[in-house]
């Protein structure tokens, strides 16, 4: 991934061991070894000499710190919901070395300045990396390409409305063709919004069962495969954000067994949760995409098997409590996950057996990094220090009020999960530790 | 565990299960509402006496909390309140600056500071009086959310057909057809839950963009595009409201058309049976949903459905209030 950011403070990072850990990367299982880090990063495995900081890591699993293409940090302009230190400090205590920021705030990440503060900013922090990404238009108002070159000079790393559907299939044309030459990928909200409405769930038995809008698969389908076709006409890298359908996915993978250059994630939501839930009139489930029928969770699942699915997103979309205790129909959609998202689908998916603990892993590391065009996450010598420590036996219940992020509940409160991590260094140090 | 060792403190003393509110009808028995209609009986006969006044809720306090206005409904809610003697407040929360900006729990609390027993709620959205009723004490009526649900517009319907049905007595056997808005209708989803709840029929009737097929799939439901198949036999029919913005987000043609199709007439009565009632939850669009000379016989009780508004109501409030303690 790009480091000519200084990460951190502005002094070396340590020399650094992590004694004991079984290293997994994609390039396999390395056993239980010692990872010594320096000057940021990786140093090799089993060295001798002193170490500046030494930590015990028996029990424990290290593994490239994960990446994350879809996040709402809320900087500028809605520090109430989230701001870079509490949103950077959830990325990192969820494990995640990079995340990529979304363009949907007030102001609108369509100036170059905003991409350079916020990456600045960030920086100084020395928690998570941030890689923003831009807005496709001005103002996300689906009228006028932004300046994606100076945006891109600036640090951005895509370009996306996301939040905002593109309504207008010509702008969507126009924005691929100009990203292509900048390589630059180009994420999508994939939803017509024409036929999604004033739907806030998903549409079927549920939603007319207890009164609800409903917002139909086909509304993404739609929005899909016309994404993935200006992908074909333009030659651009498409992605397509937040898979949640069955039908939406089924297009995704039709258009890849046609060789067309667009990937797709899931989120860990979309992953786990179904639209039965809504018998609670719980405005934390209300989410864009909304959640799908369990027909839907089991295909998505079933893809990230297949190897259909590129990575997952978080879509961590936070809001203050008070807005999710409105009414489900003014209440905003977005809910907070990235503290959650590995222990999450580490216990619900990896335990039971529905995939692997490589594939989870290739889904957060190098499955988001090929999508953004970046190296391929390891753990060898010369790589960036961005390294996640996690305990994959002790179970522990959600638990809110202890997030790092602003947006203190979730859908999954109270759950026993295992898989937290322990501890996150970015660029060789502690961005996160329990 | 062993079956019989069930420890005394958690054997069920009491198989009528009391409710602490009314949201919607999925959890109230046949039994439950029975028991409800003969207390409805009770409250009918006090709002004919001369002083119509009983002190059965001296002492509580409703609180009527209409975030949409319907002034009908809520008239009904506090005549039903103070015809017992309960202390009525009221908040017009519709559109006032009351719910600008603030959540529906920050309203709540502000309003539960009066400290009311029991809530009255209409809201726009679906589910709202559920999320109230975790949130407040008290208990919680639900005057009708969304589409979701208004439970005593159907107590209401069922009570009417219970008094005014002049065939055999009961429910089983008979058969209700609902004609017109059901997408958008939370008199249909209640309506479908209490008559099949106390054993009758339903026949769900409306063109396909106001008739989603997953409202059939509940047993004792069937859905039908044809108005004359929905009449035929049916002991009871129910015309919708129909919003005349239906046209205009492109549900419906036209009005002519719908009418053509789907208005309840005298012609189309025909088909149901002799003694079969016909009803409207009102308010009525004449000639649009029901033909207007059809909602003047003597076999529409849309008159006697508002005057029992009053009585089942009566009902709910003394079931909810002093029934649970």
């Amino acid at each position: 991934m790009p480091s000519e950011t200084v990460h951190g403070a502005n002094t070396p990072a340590p020399r650094t061991v992590l004694r004991g850990a079984r290293l997994l990367d994609a390039r396999g299982d390395h056993g239980v070894r010692d990872l010594w880090l320096e000057g940021g990063r990786v140093e090799g495995f089993d060295l001798e000499g002193p170490a500046e900081l030494e930590l015990d890591a028996s029990g424990l699993l290290a593994t490239p710190a994960f990446i994350d293409p879809h996040m709402h940090l809320r900087v500028p302009g809605q520090e109430e919901k989230e701001d870079l230190a509490s949103g950077l400090a959830a990325a990192a205590a969820g494990g995640y070395g990079t995340v990529v920021s979304m363009a949907n705030t007030d102001p609108v990440v369509d100036d170059p300045a905003i991409v350079r503060a916020l990456v600045e900013e960030a920086a100084a922090l020395g928690l998570t990396r941030l890689r923003p990404a831009a807005a496709l238009s001005m103002g996300l108002r689906g009228e006028q390409l932004a300046d994606y070159a100076a945006l891109q000079e600036a640090g951005a790393v895509m370009i996306t409305d996301d939040g905002i559907p593109v309504a207008d299939s010509h702008l969507q044309r126009r924005a691929c063709e100009y990203a292509v030459e900048l390589g630059l990928v180009v994420q999508t909200h994939s939803e017509d919004p024409s036929l999604r409405r004033d739907g806030v769930m998903h549409e079927g038995r549920a939603s007319h069962t207890l009164g609800l809008p409903g917002n139909p698969d086909s509304a993404e389908a739609i929005m899909v495969f016309r994404d993935c076709e200006i992908s074909l006409l333009t030659g651009a890298r498409v992605h397509i954000a937040h898979v949640s359908s069955e039908r939406g996915l089924r297009v995704v993978r039709w258009f890849k067994e046609q060789g067309v250059p667009v990937t797709c994630e899931v989120t860990p939501h979309h992953l786990t949760l179904t639209d039965t839930v809504w018998e609670s009139f719980d405005p934390v489930f209300k989410v864009a995409p909304p959640l799908r029928e369990a027909s839907d969770v089991a295909y998505l699942r079933e893809a990230l098997r297949r190897g259909v699915v590129d990575c997952i997103g978080s879509d961590h979309a936070p809001h203050t409590r008070a807005e999710k205790d409105r009414d489900v129909l003014t209440a905003p959609f977005g809910l907070p996950n990235i503290e959650v998202a590995f222990p999450l689908l580490y216990t619900k998916l990896v335990i039971p057996g529905e995939i692997t603990l490589p594939t989870l892993l290739n889904l957060m590391q190098a499955g988001p990094a090929r999508v953004l065009g970046w190296p391929e996450p390891t753990l060898e010598p010369g790589a960036p220090a961005d390294v996640a420590l996690i305990d994959l036996e002790s179970e522990r219940p959600v638990d809110p009020a202890s997030f790092k992020s602003k947006a203190r509940f979730s859908p999954w409160d109270g759950e026993p999960l295992r898989g937290w991590p322990k501890l996150t260094l970015v660029g060789g140090r502690l961005a996160f530790r329990s | 565990m062993i079956p019989g060792s069930t420890p005394i403190d958690q054997r069920p003393t009491d198989t009528t299960p009391r409710h602490r509110h009314l949201l919607d009808l999925s959890d109230w028995s046949r039994e439950a509402m029975l028991a409800l209609f003969d207390t409805t009986d009770v409250m009918a006969q006090v709002m004919q006496r001369t002083i119509k006044k009983v002190p059965a809720l001296q002492g509580f306090t409703v609180g009527t909390l209409f975030f949409e206005d319907s002034t009908r409904t809520r008239l009904s809610f506090e005549r039903a309140a103070r015809a017992q003697s309960a202390d009525v407040i009221s908040f017009a929360a519709g559109g006032t600056s009351l719910s600008k900006g603030e959540s529906l729990k920050d309203t709540l609390r502000t309003i539960d500071a009066m400290q009311a027993d029991l809530y009255v709620v209409r809201h726009p959205a679906s589910g709202a009086p559920l999320q109230i009723s975790r949130w407040t004490e008290a208990s919680v009526v639900n005057a009708g959310d969304g589409r979701r649900a208004h439970p005593t517009q159907a107590l209401l319907d069922a009570y009417t057909f219970r008094e005014r049905y002049t065939g055999d007595a009961g429910f089983e056997g008979k058969r209700l057809a609902i004609v017109g808005d059901v997408a958008h209708s939370r008199v249909a989803r209640s309506n479908v839950t209490a008559w099949t709840t106390l054993g009758a029929e339903v026949v769900l009737c409306g063109p396909r963009t106001l008739l989603p097929d997953e409202l059939g799939e509940r047993p004792g439901v069937t859905l039908t595009h044809r108005i004359e198949e929905a009449v035929e036999g049916a002991h009871a029919v129910m015309a919708l409201r129909l919003q005349r913005e239906r046209m205009a987000s492109g549900l419906l043609p036209s009005l002519p058309e719908y009418r053509q199709r789907y208005q309840v007439t005298r012609a189309r009565m025909q088909l149901a049976h002799p003694d079969a009632l016909v009803m409207h939850p009102g308010p009525m669009n004449r000639d649009v949903e029901i033909e207007g000379a059809l909602a003047d016989e003597p076999r529409s009780v849309i008159e006697a459905q508002v005057a029992n508004g009053v009585p089942v109501r009566m009902a709910v409030l003394y079931t909810l209030l002093v029934g649970s303690r």
